[in-house]
């Protein structure tokens, strides 16, 4: 009896019946897709994205060359230099590189900063045109941190509680 | 005297090709408009049934979705493989697509609106659909890829078992209709949805849909272009247009089954409301053909659906339907069959 059920079932189609009816219902159903550009996925706080380099609201860089995010990226794509600024006798940076193609955006290098100066910022979607672009400059991680500096102070203060 | 009769000849020699010629592009043209747009159909739907959108950037919800496609493989390159055989390999697509539009020739649109209205058109439908299987042969020889071959020979494989099935399930239809022309076969339908051939021959029609996927090549029944073992199978070495023209050939070949499907057993261009009375006045002013293309499309739909749900078979289970269950189930269907219609039990009173 139960082989003939079996039989019958198969015969009839009954499972393919029942997954055809899977698929057409879920072709009423509410699509899932986001349409990129206009439309985004929610990001964290924590998203880790390109990077910048802050500054104090007088405009005073907050990078002391201590070198601790250099050390501590495990794929050393961060390249520093230090030396005294001419004008105030300060320990500075003279060279802060990072190489994204080497970057995993692993974020060890915000974690080690003492002063919060290099962060990642919620950038994910950027592309290069030519092949020494891939190095974020001193210069350019500056511009990306005074771009960005609401997103990412506020974004700081959001996270402020768990760190 | 003699030249005079020669230039009438001539004239009446080139209006008949004229003619006929107007009638094949009459046919050809909404054909090639109807795969463009059984294309951007399968991805909308697959897309809507696994809860994406589908294509919906190029035009108005993706309308022209089709065009930007076809331009793209227009424009690319035909890259002939090292060591393939030149001559064949370009042959092949023209052999593929060939009897694809040939096949059009007897399909009926209307009551006299067809091509050639031959006794035989069945029999010709079923020998241009089988034809299609050199094309992927050479295609997938002349290729001189590993791959391509054996996609060849599974698809070679394929056509010729589902061939038997298919054979079998029409066979069923010429007993009901007493012939072999396809505009008989729905005259033979007439008089209401249940006179339709669907009824008596049902486990026929779900016989002949099957075989016609996996005649068409198409998943479920798609292990020559098996993307997982053997990457595109036939026409992996193909790019550009003669890429194009497979592809064309195997859309207007679903079309062409799903026709057959709404003609054979689906009452072609019959009113689904004869004899239903007030109904039937109401859809009076429907011509046939939309009916029929109506009647298609669901079939066609059906394709679509059935690409959307199931995964591939694997190979032996294909050949394990075919030639196990397809074929034993016409060859009993077909007695059946025979006694209901020496009977004259109902519907063939």
């Amino acid at each position: 009896m139960k082989t003939f059920k079996r039989w019958l079932n198969s015969f009839l189609l009954y499972e393919l019946l029942k997954g055809l009816k899977v698929t057409f219902v879920n072709m009423f159903r509410r699509k899932a897709t986001i349409q990129y550009p206009e439309e985004k996925t929610p990001l964290s706080p924590r998203f880790r994205g390109l990077h910048a380099l802050r500054t104090y609201p007088n405009g005073e860089e907050r990078c002391i060359a201590c070198k601790l995010c250099e050390a501590v990226c495990p794929a050393s794509a961060i390249t520093i230099e230090a030396g005294v600024r001419e004008s105030d006798g300060t320990r500075r940076t003279t060279k802060y590189e990072i190489d994204l193609f080497k970057c995993i955006f692993c974020g060890f290098c915000e974690e080690s900063c003492p002063v919060d100066s290099i962060v990642e910022t919620r950038v994910f979607d950027y592309h290069f045109e030519n092949e020494n672009e891939k190095v974020m400059t001193k210069p350019m991680l500056l511009k990306m941190g005074q771009i960005y500096e609401d997103q990412i102070a506020a974004d700081r203060a959001a996270d402020a509680k768990y760190r | 005297m003699n030249e005079f009769i020669m230039g009438i000849d001539l004239m009446a020699w080139l209006e008949t090709v004229f003619w006929i010629l107007l009638k094949i592009v009459a046919i050809l043209l909404p054909l090639v408009l109807a795969v463009a747009y059984t294309t951007y159909a399968e991805r909308k739907i697959i897309g809507y049934m696994q809860l994406r959108l589908g294509p919906n950037r190029v035009g108005p919800k993706g309308w022209f979705q089709p065009f930007a496609d076809v331009i793209k493989l227009v424009m690319k390159e035909i890259i002939i493989p090292r060591g393939a055989n030149k001559a064949l390999f370009i042959l092949a697509p023209v052999l593929f697509i060939g009897p694809a539009f040939a096949a059009w020739a007897v399909i009926p649109f209307d009551a006299e609106v067809v091509l050639a209205d031959i006794n035989a058109g069945l029999l010709f439908v079923l020998a241009m659909t089988s034809i299609g299987v050199y094309g992927v042969i050479i295609a997938g020889w002349a290729s001189n890829s590993k791959y391509a071959f054996l996609g060849a020979m599974r698809s070679a494989a394929q056509i010729v078992s589902y061939e038997l099935a298919m054979g079998f399930a029409l066979v069923g239809v010429l007993m009901c209709a007493q012939s072999m022309n396809l505009s008989e076969i729905v005259n033979a339908q007439s008089g209401g949805i249940f006179s339709w051939f669907w009824l008596p021959l049902f486990p026929l029609l779900i016989v002949y849909w099957i075989s016609g996927v996996a005649e068409t090549n198409r998943a479920p029944f798609d292990m020559a272009e098996g993307e997982s073992e053997i990457v595109a199978g036939f026409h992996v070495e193909y790019a550009g247009t003669a890429f194009a023209l497979f592809f064309l050939a195997e859309y207007a070949n679903m079309i062409l089954i799903s026709f057959l499907t709404a003609l054979m057993f689906m009452g072609g261009w019959l009113s689904p409301f004869e004899g239903l009375g007030i109904l039937e006045e109401w859809t009076a002013w429907v011509p046939g053909t939309i009916w029929l293309l109506m009647k298609a499309f669901i079939s066609l739909f059906g394709l679509l659906w059935i690409r959307a749900t199931f995964p591939r078979f694997r190979y032996d289970q294909v050949m394990r339907l075919g030639w196990k269950i397809f074929i034993p189930v016409t060859l009993v269907w077909l007695p059946i069959l025979a006694v209901w219609i020496k009977f004259e039990a109902w519907p063939f009173n």
